[in-house]
């Protein structure tokens, strides 16, 4: 049971300026800007709602938003189950964890527009590895610059490659700490590998994979670098993701108030459903 | 080698295949890169890297880029630490949403706030310097340090306060000479997702920096657009930004299997 103690607001008061500078200071200046219109040289004239009302219902936004989830529920969908198979199967002791824990963290540190760089020549038709392969010695026409679906699994297949080990490496994590006995025990009543990993393993990995989807959901809906550098929204508007489309209307048509009520709408989308899984995920906690 | 050990196998494969690439890409001419398609560099050049090592333009990249991450992960785990404690060891008013707010930090996304940032510290003075990047990674990267943190500090039973209490023990000698040392993993933990989050951030750490304290990243994405399309160079720059990621990687090893399965996290 943890006292009740007022004094620990100290304790956190550090934190709570840092992260309050950083977050609330922007955020006002953006409030601000979404309910005005300006024509530049600092005037501006007050809007009201009509920005929110314009970015919700127009279509390019639904396009992109729609893209933003598939994009998101595709990853997820992939990874998850990807990284608790691979954390499953690695050794448990040895001279091969290590081994396996640094070349898979590898990709994780690589700064993201390097990853969306060396995807780029990686898949580059007649000279990359992958691109060469495929349409030269598997005879599959594949040009992620002029064909959507090849651009969608090039995206696709660079975001598992990239985040995939931070399941793995956060499951692995949670199956290390499961005693010797739990097995023994499920040994003894002649469980099957399925209830072992329904009753003990997954039970056991819950906090960790919390973390780990929601750490996935953040980084995947607000994924902006990777898939710039890798296809620039191209071809067309097929992978324009939302913080790709938010980006060409705020810095490249330079329009502040709509780019600012759409990253409100955005975070508010964010928000909402981090707090949906943060709730369901921790419903039964007892703290 | 058992049967199972194949997905993992096969998986490590797939990661070392874009690398690999990167790296054999590093060692061609770039006129070789373009002249067509080659598995091996044919003409083993170590041009490209000489190239980083002597123009100062590229290697302070590489030595901004360090110096900022470093203060940004000394920031965020040494105010961190308290506010881990007092989540762990005590319930106050509205400890739970000041949790959840800080988690939903990680959740901006960095494109919106560019622009606001910028004007930010460029009114505070802090423009172009490591100590705007530091801390503008610390809006992710702290909230992220307490998480960690609080689930490390959970893990410890209250017993080990109260004793050390009873003993006579001033609250600061008991954190950093009994309580420190028993969560030291959880530290390393969050000393390496602060390191890397910050390694890997891009888009605030080009907004709030010109000249002075520009990162490796930056230096990359100018070159790519002013002398054409220096392939190899890129690749050798490319692979160069691997190595502090893999040495931080290859000091927690350890920390980063056993450390998680101590905690709550």
């Amino acid at each position: 049971m943890k006292t009740q103690n007022q004094k620990a607001w100290l304790f956190v008061l550090p934190v709570l300026l840092l992260v309050a500078f950083n977050a609330i200071i922007p955020i006002m200046t953006v409030v601000n800007y979404s309910v005005q219109e300006t024509f530049g040289n600092n005037v501006f004239f007050w809007e009201g709602l009509g920005w929110f009302e314009q970015i919700l219902r127009s279509e390019r936004f639904h396009a992109a938003l729609g893209r933003q989830f598939l994009f998101t529920a595709l990853v997820l969908v992939i990874e998850v189950p990807l990284g608790i198979a691979i954390a499953l199967a690695m050794p448990r002791s040895g001279f091969w964890v290590p081994v396996c824990l640094v070349t898979m963290a590898l990709p994780m540190l690589i700064p993201w527009n390097v990853v969306g760089a060396m995807w780029n020549i990686f898949t580059l038709p007649d000279i990359g590895l992958l691109g060469y392969f495929l349409n030269h010695t598997l005879g599959i026409t594949y040009d992620m610059t002029q064909n959507p679906v090849a651009a969608w699994v090039t995206i696709i297949t660079m975001d598992v490659w990239h985040w995939t080990s931070l399941v793995v490496l956060l499951s692995y994590a949670g199956l290390v700490s499961i005693p010797d006995a739990y097995y023994q025990a499920a040994k003894i009543d002649g469980a099957s590998n399925w209830s072992v990993f329904r009753y003990i393993q997954l039970p056991k990995m819950k906090n960790v994979l919390t973390i780990a989807i929601l750490l996935r959901f953040m980084d995947s809906f607000n994924i902006y670098t990777e898939p710039f550098v890798l296809t620039g929204g191209g071809p067309g508007n097929s992978t324009t993701l939302l913080s790709i489309d938010l980006v060409k209307i705020a810095l490249g048509q330079f329009d502040l108030g709509p780019a600012a009520a759409m990253s409100l709408i955005y975070f508010a989308i964010t928000l909402l459903v981090s707090w949906l899984f943060y709730t369901l995920m921790t419903k039964d906690d007892a703290r | 080698m058992q049967k199972r050990h194949v997905l993992p196998i096969v998986y490590i494969l797939f990661l070392m295949l874009p690398i690999y690439w990167l790296l054999a890409m590093s060692f061609k001419t770039t006129n070789e890169i373009l002249a067509g398609f080659s598995l091996f560099p044919q003409t083993f050049t170590l041009q490209n890297y000489r190239v980083i090592f002597t123009d100062p333009t590229w290697y302070w990249g590489y030595i901004n880029s360090i110096i900022y991450v470093s203060l940004n992960t000394v920031i965020s785990v040494f105010v961190a630490l308290p506010a881990a404690y007092a989540f762990s060891r005590y319930r106050f008013l509205g400890d739970k949403q000041l949790f959840f707010w800080l988690l939903t930090n990680r959740m901006a996304p960095a494109a919106v706030f560019a622009l606001p940032f910028f004007q930010l510290y460029s009114s505070v003075g802090l423009f172009d310097t490591y100590l705007a990047v530091a801390l503008a990674h610390c809006l992710f990267n702290i909230p992220l340090a307490v998480w960690i943190l609080e689930g490390f500090m959970s893990g410890v039973p209250k017993e080990l306060d109260e004793t050390a209490y009873v003993d006579g023990y001033p609250f600061w000698r008991f954190f950093t000479t009994i309580f420190l040392p028993t969560i030291k993993a959880g530290v390393g933990v969050a000393a390496f997702f602060c390191f890397m989050f910050s390694w890997v951030e891009l888009l605030l750490a080009k907004t709030l920096t010109a000249v002075a304290a520009k990162p490796i990243a930056a230096t990359m994405t100018k070159t790519a657009s002013s002398a054409g399309y220096e392939l190899g160079l890129l690749a050798a720059a490319g692979t160069l930004t691997i190595i502090p990621g893999a040495i931080v990687i290859y000091f927690v090893r350890n920390y980063i299997a056993k450390g998680f399965a101590m905690g709550r996290v």
